[in-house]
This record gives structure tokens, sequence and C-alpha cells, in this order.
């Protein structure tokens, strides 16, 4: 395979197949909280490409140049955690001071996926699967991908479903995780992709 | 037992928080942004529970617009007056500058004054039933639907349907003006609390059509409007309008009210 095709593998693999909301059941807690309306959702899917991205690559530079020499591999997460909170904090402060107009639409989102396990699971995972530097950035992206497309269409659903008359027992947050539920099984007909 | 790579681990994981430290520590100052000193102490004296009652992205939004001026001081919903006073007074100005206002529903057609033209079997949502034909069920096109739209929306628990309409709970109600975003028939607005007259009607249709669809819908006779000595009362569009400013509370409006439109809030 070409680096191109399993680049693309890769992707396609972790944006849709095994999604990460829907078949990894990372990240769940802003996929139920923040679906209410699809502005806010897509806010979330925004912040979340932007920081899983970022950390994909900073934790892999360090797991490269600074874990493995000193054959610490077994500290990754505890490391992964100081670093990837530190980088989000520091991005904020970024962004605020010159990129305002970035800042603002993140709004407090950014600071709320400081250490999702999404954010966290996407780093192990890459050095669990052996993944190069820039591997790991293309997983990372599509993962994040994946979790924007997810909590996007939830969002949709749960907008359209304010006018359906809910049997009572189910109304709030069962119905949303029974739709989350058949999102899951919806998307296990990706599986046959690859 | 490997005292050298407990030590290579404890120093690393030391050395890195250090360094992180440090790295945020300097970041701060380098990428610091000036703020408002008076923003800062907004945020600390609002209540921080994010709720976005206000309208803004949480209360550090809310402390944002109050020091550009685009938000009054009173804008907290929650923190009510208390809260308002001490942002006032970060501020500098007078929170008597404000008055406690209260939303008020423009509409008495309730079950026993107004009828229904058609059973409606619909969602039950203002917005869903207005579109339905005729405007909604109601046999008066501009009155409120009862389905309770704003009863959904209000976050204090402050509007509720009594007898088919919505009705303002006074004390409860922190005049957030959600419930005026989303009526469908554009019927609540925002009164002063202690406005004690009031038109219960925003109905535009002309007097034969109102005497059809409801016992006390206002005709736009126009017998407050040459009564009122204060000049606060208007009739634009067949329905009668208090300006609450002008106001002073003498009660001719209602006496001489054929309808029973105007009402007496105490």
């Amino acid at each position: 395979m070409s680096t191109l095709t399993e680049l693309l593998v890769i992707a396609v693999g972790s944006a849709l197949v095994s999604n990460v909301v829907l078949s990894q059941f990372y990240g769940l807690c802003p996929f139920l909280g923040v679906s209410k309306q699809l502005k806010t959702a897509s806010g979330m899917g925004v912040a979340v490409i932007f920081v899983i991205t970022l950390s994909s690559l900073v934790a892999g530079v360090i797991y490269k140049f600074l874990l493995v020499p000193f054959e610490l591999e077994y500290l990754k997460t505890i490391v992964f955690i100081l670093v990837i909170a530190a980088l989000v904090q520091f991005v904020e402060m970024f962004l605020k001071k010159s990129v305002p107009s970035l800042y603002q639409s993140l709004g407090v989102y950014l600071p709320l996926i400081t250490t999702n396990c999404a954010v966290l699971g996407t780093a192990l995972t890459n050095v669990q699967e052996e993944y190069s530097i820039f591997y790991g950035v293309v997983n990372g992206f599509a993962t994040a991908a994946g979790f924007a497309i997810a909590i996007c269409i939830l969002a949709g659903i749960r907008e359209k479903m304010r006018y359906n008359d809910i049997p009572k027992p189910f109304r709030g947050m069962p119905i949303v995780l029974i739709t989350a539920g058949l999102m899951a099984i919806a998307f296990c007909g990706f599986s046959g992709l690859l | 037992m490997n005292y050298g790579a407990m030590l290579t681990a404890v120093l690393l994981i030391g050395i890195l928080g250090l360094l992180l430290g440090l790295f945020l520590g300097f970041a701060a100052k380098i990428f610091h942004v000036e703020t408002d000193e008076r923003e800062d102490k907004i945020i600390e004296t609002l209540p921080g529970n994010n709720c976005g009652g206000c309208g803004y992205p949480g209360c550090s939004g809310l402390a944002a617009a109050i020091v550009k001026g685009e938000a009054p001081v009173n804008g907290c919903p929650v923190g009510g007056e208390t809260v308002a006073a001490k942002v006032a007074e970060i501020m500098g100005v007078e929170a008597g500058d404000s008055v406690h206002m209260v939303a008020y529903v423009k509409c008495a057609g309730n079950c026993e004054t107004a009828e229904k033209k058609y059973e409606y079997h619909g969602e039950a949502d203002c917005r869903m039933a207005g579109l339905a034909p005729g405007g909604g069920d109601k046999s008066c096109v501009y009155g409120c639907l009862g389905y309770g739209s704003c009863v959904k929306e209000c976050q204090f628990d402050a509007i509720h349907i009594v007898k088919g309409i919505a009705v303002v709970d006074k004390e409860a109600c922190k005049a957030c003006g959600k419930c005026v975003e989303i009526c469908p028939k554009k019927l609540i607005e925002l009164v002063p609390y202690d406005a004690e007259y009031l038109v219960a009607c925003s109905s535009k249709d002309k007097g034969p059509d109102v005497m059809k669809s409801c016992k006390t819908g206002c005709i736009g006779c126009g017998l407050c409007m040459k009564n009122c000595e204060a000049g606060a009362v208007t009739v634009s569009e067949l329905v009668a309008h208090i300006d609450q400013d002008k106001c002073v509370k003498c009660g001719v409006c209602m006496e001489k009210c054929p309808r029973k439109t105007i009402i007496h809030e105490v």
C-alpha cells in the first residue's frame, strides 16, 4: 500500500468505522451534554478537532523524543495528561491575545475539553498502534472529525425531536441515549467500508 | 530494585511539571490581555452558575457586555436586585436607574371568554399550532393559543397556563425576555412591576369581529383614549395601549372601557 492509501484507510477508519463516540465510547460527556443545539454542537466539534490534532502532534513528539530514549514509556498516561492540559491552557492564552475572533467562537468549549477522554484516548491510541508522528496527527484529525460528525448529527436529531410527542418516561435524557444507541447501530454499517 | 529507573521517572515528571509551570507562567505574562478591572470585579459579584439566563454565554460574557455598556447593570436575572446594586456600584451608576420589569401577556381570552374554532390535534406547541389554518384553533387570530411554548421556555417557573391562556407570576418573573421572544403571537411585553392598569388584548380585528370571537376583546372604540387626562392611552391599529411612563393610575380608562378589556393589576 502506498502512503496515501494507508493514510486514507487510517482516516476513514477512525472517522467512520471505529467512530470515537459511537463505537469506542470516548467523549460521551460532551456528546450528550453539548448536543442540544446544532450551533453549539458545531462549535464543540471544531474545538475538539483543533485540540485533538494539536495534542496528537505534541504527544507524539514527547513520546518519541522524551519517553522512548529514557525508557519511560509506562509513564505515558500521566505525562500526556500533564502536557495536554498545559498545551490547551497555552493555546487558550495565545488565542485570546492573537486571534480574539477564534477565541470568541470557541468560547467555553476549549477549556471544557482539556482532559476529555477522547483527547487522551487518541494520544494513547496513536502510541498503541505505533503510528509515526505524522500518521498520528492524521489519525487525530480524523478521529476528531468523526466526533464532530457524530455530535452534529445528534444535535440535528435533538433539534427536530423537540416537536415530537415522546412518551413521558422517555422524555429528556432517556430518548437521547436511545437515539445515540440507534446512531451507533447505524454507524456499524460503515464497518463494511474497509 | 532499580533505583536509577525510579530516579529518572521522578526527575522527568518533576522537571517536566516545573518547565510546563514556568512556561505557562511566562506565557500568561507575555500573552496578558489588558482587561477592564471592573470586568473581573463584576465576574466575582455575579452568581457564577453560568446559566445563560441573561442571554450571554455564561457570567463572564455578561460581565464583558456590562462593561461595554451593551447590557444593563441588572442584566443578571438570577442575582436580582442585590447583585444589580453591587454591579451598579462597580460601574459607578445608580441601580435605581433601572425599573423592575415583569412580563405581561396581553390577552385575556381564556376558555370562558373566547372559543375554539375547531379541534386541534397537532403538536402541543404554540409555534406549531400557530401555523394551523386560521392561525390556530383560537377564535381570535391574535389571542394566546395556550399551548405553553412560553411555559417551556421559562427557566424560573414564572409563567403558567391558567384557564387556557398564559399568565405570568409577577413575583417569580425575572424579566429575562425569553417568553417575549418565543411567543409566535407576539403577545408578551415587559411592563414595570408596579404598572396597575393594563390592556388585556392585542386584537387588531375590527369591532364586530372582536365581538364575535371574544367577550373581553378590545374593539378600538377609543373611549379610554378620550377620557385619559394624562394622555397615556393611545389606540392604534384598533387596539388600546397604555404608556406606563405617563400613566397616573387614576383608573378612568378601566371604568370607561365598555368591554372590560383594561384590567387592574395589584
